[in-house]
């Protein structure tokens, strides 16, 4: 009889486990990975590309780069920011479809249990976006360098563990599936729009800058942009939009899993 | 006999709504004990407050001698759970639902892979494992979810509903594995049903709950027992059954004689052993028995004498909920 892993708050087998059935049931869906990347696609190749024809010079945050090169790091801000906010959203299915009451029984502390389940969406919304950037590197997108696609791996990492625990909150606290899409909707297009995934931020007026400030995919597209393209195209030094994302990450992920772990089974 | 289950007092109360009503009673180890009731009886709530997943407004419960409120992780460590609703991934495979199962439980590498195998075995499972839940019946569905509940050795499984939407077949079936994991393992089963057939076929100890509160435990020969007596039904050849009561008065162990549509109904004290009996009775006095027939009552008949009301009646009846929620809401206000 084991009776150790009860009350430890970080319990490497289950937190593995959990891993584990995310990667597999991401795997195994193949019209959903699919799906997750052609999304993604259509944004470079039917708005990236045709933009980049367009003489952009003058805008401010644009000089001197092609317009796909500024919109990819966006593009990848938004697959993390889709499938980071589903990840921690997906909780909502388990309830409904009785998987949970299963995962809370288990003589498991339920931080690992989250844990675990949190890392598996962000391998997978992690491989995603690196996929778009293996897209976008096809399509003619030059980057900085290896330094600068490792720091991107981390910022992806930061700015991923902030929508998952987004999505938690958001799932704990509705609690049933009616309404879910739509309310997903209503607050994650808002944020791709408003994050200058598609237009520099510095070329817009002050009322709407303040808007755009508050909306946390800023910084992650931000420092996306500076890590894989170049220090030059980013608004904000990179020391800021780590130092957000990190602050903003810790917070919701810890309110995500308290959430969670307060969480009736039915 | 020692105990696995104690409860004391165990009460649940939702807005008002006194859904399970000072229950008490224990379960010996190794006995495969049933909630028999109809829906809304409360039997799922008991059930739930002891596998700890809902805490009770009052009174105690202590499962292998764990408190459920106060040693909630004790009590999961030793217990098996098959809910009432489906709670299995459909997207993975059975045998990587019961590998997942088995790490939840911190079983490791070389045991984890000897139980799956043994659960496989026990439940008949062997070629089905490789296949997807969704793809599988609803009766491979269920055996797999009550395998993954006795995956971890527990002492007692709670099965709740266990053959709930399953045809005739599977639940035949189902009932047999039940059986054999009481008895090869010798795991204390807890199952909550509303099917009279399943509690006779299935169980040692019945407890009758009804409103939240337990009207009546005991094996179910005994219940039915208190019920009342054996019938027997008989038909004579010649129409000369005038005579024939008569002398039927004669024998002490016939309780009750009564005449209906040209066949006799006896209640008697006792059981098929009359049978011979009657038919030498009837032979020494020139009479033909064409049909005997012996009735013992049912736990149908048991439910009704205990609750004043037959099971079915009771299920469909919006009215008889409204009733019930008003009686038992208006006991507090």
């Amino acid at each position: 009889m084991q009776v150790i892993g009860a009350r430890r708050l970080i319990d490497p087998l289950p937190i593995y486990t959990m891993w584990l059935r995310e990667m597999k049931r991401f795997l195994r869906v193949k019209a959903r990975v699919v799906g997750s990347l052609l999304m993604p696609l259509f944004f470079l190749a039917f708005l990236g590309l045709p933009m980049s024809f367009m003489p952009a010079r003058q805008i401010p945050g644009l000089e001197g780069i092609g317009y796909l090169d500024f919109l990819a790091p966006g593009i990848v801000g938004m697959t993390l920011l889709f499938a980071g906010t589903m990840s921690g959203a997906s909780v909502i299915w388990d309830k409904e479809f009785g998987f949970l009451k299963e995962v809370l029984v288990a003589p498991v502390n339920r931080f690992s249990v989250i844990l675990g389940r949190s890392l598996g969406g962000m391998t997978t919304a992690i491989i995603q976006a690196l996929v778009i950037v293996g897209i976008a590197v096809a399509m003619g997108v030059t980057l900085s360098g290896v330094p600068g696609f490792l720091l991107a791996i981390l910022i992806m990492i930061l700015t991923c563990a902030t929508f998952t625990g987004f999505g938690l909150i958001i799932a704990t606290k509705l609690g049933n599936l009616e309404g879910f899409m739509a309310i997903m909707n209503l607050i994650i297009f808002p944020i791709f729009f408003l994050s200058g995934a598609l237009f520099p931020i510095q070329s817009m007026p002050p009322w709407l800058r303040y808007i755009m400030y508050i909306d946390p995919l800023t910084y992650g597209v931000d420092g996306l942009r500076g890590t894989l393209i170049g220090a030059d195209v980013a608004a904000f030094p990179l020391w800021l939009d780590f130092t957000v994302l990190l602050i903003l990450c810790l917070a919701l992920a810890t309110l995500g899993s308290y959430f969670f772990s307060k969480m009736e089974a039915d | 006999m020692d105990s696995v289950i104690e409860i004391e007092n165990l009460t649940k109360e939702f807005d008002g709504l006194i859904a399970v009503n000072h229950i008490t009673l224990n379960v010996g180890e190794g006995e495969l004990f049933g909630f028999l009731g109809p829906n809304g009886a409360g039997k799922t709530t008991a059930v739930k407050m002891l596998c700890t997943i809902l805490n009770p407004t009052s009174g105690s419960a202590k499962v292998c001698g764990y408190d459920i409120v106060r040693q909630r992780d004790r009590v999961r460590e030793c217990i098996g759970i098959v809910f009432q609703d489906r709670a299995i991934d459909t997207f993975l495979t059975g045998k990587e639902n019961l590998d997942f199962h088995a790490r939840m439980y911190h079983l490791d590498g070389k045991t984890r892979q000897k139980r799956v195998a043994e659960v496989l075995d026990l439940m008949d499972l062997r070629g089905k494992e490789n296949m997807r839940i969704s793809e599988c019946s609803g009766g491979t569905q269920r055996r797999f979810e009550v395998g993954r509940g006795f995956l971890n050795h527990p002492r007692v499984l709670f099965l709740d509903e266990p053959t709930l939407g399953l045809d005739v077949q599977a639940r035949r079936n189902l009932w047999d594995y039940i059986k054999l994991l009481n008895e090869e393992e010798g795991i204390t089963i807890i199952l909550t049903t509303h099917y009279m057939e399943e509690a006779d076929y299935l169980c040692h100890r019945v407890a009758i709950i009804d409103h939240g509160r337990i009207v009546a435990i005991d094996s179910p020969e005994k219940l039915k027992q208190a019920v009342g007596l054996n019938l027997i039904s008989l038909q004579i050849a010649q129409d000369s059954s005038g005579s024939l009561v008569d002398s039927l008065k004669q024998l002490s162990w016939i309780k009750k004689i009564e005449a209906r549509n040209g066949s006799l109904e006896l209640s008697i004290d006792g059981g098929e052993e009359k049978i011979p009996e009657l038919i030498d009775f009837a032979d020494n006095h020139g009479l033909v028995i064409s049909s005997i027939k012996l009735y013992k009552p049912s736990l149908e008949d048991t439910f009704l004498h205990y609750t004043g009301k037959t099971i079915r009646e009771e299920e469909g009846s919006v009215l008889e909920i409204w009733k019930a929620w008003m009686r038992r809401s208006g006991g507090k206000r």
